[in-house]
């Protein structure tokens, strides 16, 4: 009798408390971002698809069109043609950095290889299309075009 | 001019039935949003905010929805029973209105025997969710129907002694009898009438945890529980079919908490004696019904053999107990 009188009262307390927690929550501010209202700013080591980097100095971008990602990547979804440029020296300057996105891994190989840190990870994540060929990107015409 | 006695009753009955359809269509449509509301908020999310203003319109949607959907009747069903179902719980739901004062004058037809006509409509419920599930001919459907019957079976014993205990008290089936004996006051109610019994605000509780257990609420959502039954009986009904389902379910729940509130808080009597009318009843019952929907938000479904300890073992004999010392008080006093 004893055991069966404890077993209601404290079963009882138990619903109590939780009826209580929930109704405390019930009265707290909402803590979920309205995503296409809102968005969070992506931490520093998100990884997007890679992009060309802005550097003051050159006013421009630093890629050498050397073709160390290209050869770095695992994947193959690197394809960059250089152009040979005028005078003595024949300073090779980027034609055009075509990053195929579907075979992509965001493994980050490039981003490491590169020696002109001129390669890093976009903070872009509002990816959607209807075709493969939308996400075959034109990195330098995607470059040309955020900081025009 | 002088109408006709005959006809202002008709008129009267007319406005009635289509004000309590009107009253049941609205509260069915705006306690599923505010159910998402409060679940919304309970998981300190926001729920519903994107179709209307705070989301008001979303029901309209669902609704549009729901009607706009084929209403498939599968291949085997027994075609009787699966669509006279649906039906069979919304009806009663709705006759049960018909008692219910909702104020002083407010109150379809005032029988003298209210509460047990109450009691006799809502049994019909459970009949047609066991016809449902038995003619829908699906293996979750009837293992749903054999929970709802047992869990029916086992609630109905305790609630309807609490409501003997009450009957007891104030000596009337009449639910306007009953409220106006409690006037005054909240120190009238019946759940504070500790002259009667010392146990009233027991007799409330157990009331309130049979009423979500018959209106198969959760934590004792044994009918429908999707996780483990799909959706339980009505696991093949298609859009309206579902739809007017779940209206009953609601229309089940501001029925019980109005007959609550009629039995144990006063009914439409003001706390502190001063303008007594039908903002108070409906006061009382919407806040019954946020404990209903908060407490769904906070306990998990139990199983289900705990559900029936619940009742056989610990409801029961307190309401028995509840009822012998009432009637022992009654007598000495």
């Amino acid at each position: 009798m004893y055991t069966y009188l404890k077993e209601i009262c404290v079963g009882t307390w138990s619903l109590l408390v939780g009826l209580a927690i929930t109704i405390r929550y019930f009265f707290q501010p909402v803590v979920t971002v309205q995503y296409p209202h809102q968005a969070l700013p992506m931490p520093p080591r998100f990884r997007g698809h890679t992009e060309l980097v802005w550097d003051e100095k050159k006013a421009g971008h630093k890629c050498i069109a050397c073709m160390a990602c290209q050869r770095a990547c695992p994947s193959g979804c690197i394809t960059i043609l250089g152009e040979k440029g005028e005078g003595v020296k024949q300073k090779t300057t980027l034609a055009s950095y075509k990053l195929n996105f579907t075979t992509c891994s965001l493994c980050g190989l490039c981003v490491e290889s590169c020696p002109t840190k001129a390669l890093d990870f976009s903070k872009e994540f509002n990816l959607a299309g209807t075709t493969k060929e939308t996400y075959v990107y034109d990195l330098l015409k995607r470059f040309e075009e955020k900081y025009s | 001019m002088t109408l006709h006695p005959e006809l202002v009753e008709l008129i009267r009955i007319v406005a009635y039935i289509v004000g309590l359809i009107i009253f049941i269509a609205l509260n069915a449509a705006y306690l599923v949003w505010v159910e998402r509301k409060v679940a919304g908020h309970i998981q300190r999310r926001i729920g519903p905010k994107e179709v209307g203003p705070w989301g008001l319109l979303q029901p309209i949607a669902d609704g549009l929805k729901l009607m706009t959907k084929q209403l498939i009747i599968p291949y085997g069903v027994d075609v009787t029973l699966f669509k006279i179902a649906p039906i069979l719980v919304m009806i009663p739901s709705v006759m049960c209105f018909v008692t219910i004062p909702f104020g002083e004058n407010l109150v379809a037809r005032n029988l003298d025997v209210g509460l047990l006509a109450i009691f006799a409509f809502a049994s019909v419920n459970v009949l047609g969710l066991l016809f449902g599930a038995w003619g829908s001919r699906n293996k979750f459907a009837i293992i749903s129907a054999a929970r709802v019957v047992s869990q029916n079976v086992a609630y109905e014993i305790p609630m309807l002694v609490v409501v003997i205990t009450i009957v007891m008290v104030s000596g009337s089936m009449n639910l306007h009898d009953i409220v106006t004996q409690q006037m005054g006051g909240f120190w009238h109610w019946n759940i504070f009438k500790f002259t009667a019994s010392p146990l009233m605000p027991v007799a409330f509780i157990i009331f309130f945890v049979c009423m979500l257990a018959e209106t198969n609420r959760a934590p004792f959502d044994m009918a429908e529980s999707e996780s483990e039954l799909v959706a339980g009986a009505f696991t093949e009904y298609p859009g309206m079919g579902f739809g007017i389902f779940f209206m009953a379910e609601y229309a089940n729940i501001v029925v019980g908490a109005s007959l609550a509130t009629i039995l144990f808080l006063g009914g439409w009597d003001s706390p502190v004696g001063i303008f007594p009318g039908v903002i108070w009843f409906l006061l009382k019952m919407y806040a019954l019904v946020f404990t209903v929907i908060w407490i769904r938000w906070t306990f998990p479904r139990t199983t289900f053999y705990s559900l029936l300890n619940l009742s056989w073992k610990i409801l029961i004999p307190i309401s028995f107990a509840n009822l012998v010392l009432t009637s022992a008080m009654l007598k000495v006093f």
